[in-house]
C-alpha cells in the first residue's frame, strides 16, 4: 500500500453526448508505484486520454464520472472539492498534453508562462526566485536559458514540448501524465526528448503515467503496461513480460500487428473489424466480435479483471497461455 | 513482376520556394525544398522516400504527379507508349499524363469532399477523363468498391464521408487513385493517420491492389518500420538532399550514410528487452533556406572532417549492388 502513489480502483466515467451515453471509461482499476513509470497503450477512442482526465478532474462539461475512487496517498480525489483539487494540480500531479502548441500562449513568452504557473501554485516565490526557478528548469530539460524570454513560435516543436516538460517539472509534482508527448515529433527529437525524459525520472524520483498508441515508445519508456480496449483495461503486466507472453488475444493482436524494423521480416497479422462505437458497446467482453477465440460466455458475461499469475491482469475467457 | 524497366525516371529535379522579399523588392531567398535529385523507379518495384519533416519528401510526391511544378529538371514517365519529359507537360498533355498518375494523401478526413457521395468521389477521375457512360462507371466503381474491401458494394455507395471510419474513408481515397488503372501512385503518409489494427489492414491491401492491378507505388513515410512493409528499395532525404538509397533490407542492415544510421538508431523498438544505441547526430535539422556549399549534412554530422565543407554537397554515387550513398567519407 505504502510504495503507491496513486491508485484508481472501478473507474467509470461516461460522455452524454446528443447520440446517447458513451461508456468511455468502464470499471478501470490501476495502480502506479512510486518511482515507476507505467504506459498506457490503446488505439484512438478506446479511452486511455480520457482516464488522465478523469482522475486530473479536467473534464468537459458533457461528462460525469459515474463510480469509482482515484486514491492519490490516502486522499480521494473524486471527493475533493474545485478547490482543493486544483491545489493537487501541478504540485502533486501534472500533465503534460499532446499537442505542445496548444499547450503554450502564444502572445507570452515561455518564460512568463512558467513563472505564471509557479505563483499561482507556489505562491511564496519571489519574482527573482521564480526567473531563477525557471533558468534551472530550463536547463534540466535541456533548453538554453536564454530561450525563456521568447516566444513559442520562436521555438521549434521538441523546443517547445520541453518547455512543457519544464512547466510540468515546475512545482515538483509527484506524478507527472504524458499523454502522447513525442506523437508529433520526428524520430530523432522524440528518441533525444524520450531519453531525456526517463532520466528526470530517475534523477527526480517521480511516478510517471505514460499514455500513447504507439506500442513501440511505450514499450522503451514503461516498467508495466496496460493496453486498454474500448474503454477497459484489457491486460496490465510487466513491460516484458506483456510483450513476450501476452495473454489477451487484443494484445496479441496489436503486436501482431506492429511492423518492427529489428529482426527478420515478418508477415503483419490483421485484426479483423474495428474497434466498436462506446454510446452501444457489444455486450460481455466488448473484444468479442473480433476475437478469434470468442465463445458464448464472452457475448454473455463481461469477464473478470484478475491476476493470471506474478501480478499477470487480464480480462478475458479464454486467456492465450500464461507463462510461468 | 520485376523488370528493369524504368517507369519513372528522374533527372536533376529541383524545387525553390521563394521567400517573399517585401511588395516591391524581389526575392532574394528561397527555400530548397527539393535541389536536384535523380532517381529510377523501375516497374514493379515501390520506392520508399524516407525523411524527418521538411526533407523535401511530400515536394517530390507532389512534383511527380504535376501537382506542383519543378523549378528546373526531368521526370521522364511512359505515357502511351512513348517515353515523355513530364516536368513542363501543359494541358491536354498533362490530363492525358494524370491517368497514367494517382496521389493518395494522408489525412481521409481532409482528402474527401464532405458533400460528395463514396460513388460520386470514387467516380470522379472516370468523368474528368471521359471513361464510359453513367452504368458503366456504377459498375466499376462497385467493383473497385469490392476490391478494397468495402463490401457489399451497394451498403457504401450512397454514404457520404461522414458516415465513414477512418480506415473506410482511407480505402475509398485508394479506390478513387485506382479506378482509371494507373501505373504509378505516390502515396503520401497514407496510413500515418490510422490505427495499428485498421493499418495492417490498408498495408495489405495496397500490397495486394499493386500485384492484382500492376501498380509501383512512391511510399512517402517518416516510418522506417512501415517502410519495410511496403516498398522494395529505400530513399533517405536529408534537407531536399537524397543522400542514401538502395535495397530497403540492405539499408537498414547496413546503412551509409551517417544521416541513415542515425535515423534508424532512433526508431523505437516494439520490445522491451531490446537495448538500442544513442543514436549519433548533433542539434537539429535546419530549413534549407539558401544553403550553404557544402555537404548538406554539415552541421548534425558526427563524422565531418575538412572536405564536406570545402566541397560542394557529394553525389550519389554506388557502393555496389545499387546501393547509392552521398558522402564524402563512406
Amino acid at each position: 500500500m505504502e510504495d503507491k502513489i496513486l491508485q484508481a480502483e472501478d473507474l467509470t466515467m461516461h460522455y452524454t453526448t446528443r447520440a446517447g451515453e458513451v461508456s468511455a471509461v468502464d470499471n478501470i482499476t490501476f495502480s502506479v508505484g512510486k518511482g515507476e513509470s507505467l504506459g498506457l497503450v490503446g488505439e484512438s477512442g478506446c479511452g486511455k486520454t480520457s482516464v488522465a482526465i478523469t482522475i486530473l478532474r479536467l473534464l468537459p462539461e458533457n461528462a460525469e464520472i459515474m463510480g469509482g475512487r482515484v486514491l492519490l496517498d490516502s486522499t480521494d480525489l473524486i471527493k475533493l472539492s474545485a478547490e482543493q483539487m486544483r491545489k493537487v494540480r501541478w504540485r502533486r500531479i501534472s500533465m503534460i498534453f499532446q499537442a505542445a502548441m496548444n499547450a503554450l500562449n502564444p502572445v507570452y513568452k515561455v518564460g512568463d508562462q512558467i513563472i505564471e504557473a509557479l505563483e499561482t501554485h507556489l505562491a511564496y516565490m519571489s519574482i527573482q526566485e521564480s526567473r531563477e526557478r525557471v533558468e534551472e528548469l530550463f536547463s534540466l530539460v535541456g533548453l538554453d536559458p536564454q530561450l525563456m524570454d521568447q516566444y513559442p513560435h520562436e521555438y521549434s516543436g521538441g523546443m517547445r514540448q520541453r518547455a512543457v516538460i519544464a512547466m510540468a517539472l515546475s512545482c515538483h509534482p509527484d506524478l507527472i501524465i504524458a499523454d502522447e508527448p513525442t506523437t508529433a515529433l520526428d524520430v530523432i527529437v522524440q528518441d533525444n526528448l524520450l531519453r531525456e525524459m526517463m532520466a528526470l525520472q530517475d534523477r527526480l524520483g517521480m511516478s510517471m503515467i505514460y499514455i500513447s498508441h504507439d506500442i513501440a515508445v511505450i514499450a522503451e519508456v514503461s516498467e508495466r503496461i496496460g493496453v486498454m480496449y474500448a474503454g477497459r483495461l484489457a491486460e496490465l503486466a510487466d513491460s516484458a513480460e506483456i510483450f513476450h507472453h501476452p495473454i489477451h488475444p487484443y494484445t496479441f493482436g496489436l503486436m501482431s500487428a506492429f511492423p518492427s524494423i529489428v529482426g527478420p521480416k515478418r508477415e503483419l497479422a490483421m485484426l479483423p473489424g474495428e474497434p466498436p462505437d462506446l454510446i452501444d458497446p457489444p455486450p460481455g467482453c466488448r473484444f468479442h466480435p473480433r476475437c478469434p477465440y470468442s465463445t458464448e460466455i464472452c457475448i454473455e458475461q463481461v469477464p473478470e479483471f484478475k491476476d493470471h499469475g506474478g501480478g499477470h491482469l487480464a480480462a478475458c475467457w479464454h486467456p492465450l497461455e500464461a507463462s510461468g | 513482376m520485376i523488370s528493369t524497366k524504368p517507369l519513372v525516371k528522374v533527372e536533376g529535379l529541383q524545387k525553390f520556394f521563394p521567400l517573399s522579399g517585401g511588395l516591391f523588392s524581389e526575392s532574394r531567398s528561397a527555400i530548397h525544398a527539393v535541389d536536384c535529385i535523380d532517381f529510377v523507379i523501375p516497374l514493379g518495384e515501390s520506392l520508399g522516400l524516407v525523411g524527418e519533416s521538411g526533407s523535401g519528401k511530400t515536394t517530390t510526391g507532389k512534383l511527380l504527379v504535376r501537382l506542383i511544378d519543378p523549378t528546373d529538371g526531368h521526370i521522364y514517365m511512359e505515357v502511351e507508349g512513348g517515353d515523355v519529359d513530364i516536368a513542363h507537360l501543359r494541358g491536354k498533355d498533362l490530363k492525358k499524363f494524370r491517368r497514367n498518375v494517382q496521389m493518395i494523401f494522408q489525412d481521409p478526413y481532409e482528402s474527401l469532399n464532405p458533400r460528395r457521395t463514396v460513388f460520386d468521389t470514387i467516380a470522379e477521375p472516370l468523368e474528368v477523363q471521359g471513361v464510359g457512360n453513367v452504368i458503366e462507371r456504377e459498375r466499376r466503381v462497385a467493383q473497385l468498391l469490392d476490391m478494397v474491401g468495402l463490401s457489399p458494394p451497394e451498403t457504401f455507395l450512397f454514404r457520404f464521408p461522414h458516415e465513414l471510419s477512418g480506415g473506410q474513408r482511407q480505402r475509398v481515397a485508394i479506390a478513387r487513385a485506382l479506378i482509371i488503372e494507373p501505373t504509378f501512385v505516390v502515396a503520401d503518409e497514407p496510413t500515418s493517420m490510422l490505427d495499428v489494427s485498421i493499418r495492417t489492414g490498408v498495408m495489405n491491401l495496397m500490397h495486394e491492389l499493386a500485384d492484382r492491378l500492376g501498380v509501383t507505388y512512391l511510399y512517402i513515410t517518416h516510418d522506417l518500420a512501415v517502410a519495410r512493409y511496403m516498398v522494395d528499395r529505400l530513399a533517405v532525404m536529408y534537407l531536399g538532399k537524397i543522400v542514401e538509397m538502395g535495397d530497403m533490407e540492405e539499408v537498414l542492415h547496413h546503412p551509409l550514410h551517417p544521416y541513415t544510421k542515425a535515423l534508424i538508431s532512433a526508431v523505437p523498438v516494439p520490445d522491451p528487452t531490446f537495448e538500442r544505441a544513442l543514436p549519433d547526430i548533433i542539434g537539429s535539422i535546419a530549413k534549407p533556406i539558401d544553403p550553404k556549399p557544402r555537404c548538406r549534412f554539415y552541421d548534425r554530422c558526427p563524422i565531418r572532417e575538412k572536405i564536406c565543407e570545402g566541397s560542394d554537397h557529394p553525389t550519389l554515387e554506388d557502393k555496389g549492388a545499387k546501393h547509392y550513398v552521398a558522402c564524402y567519407l563512406v
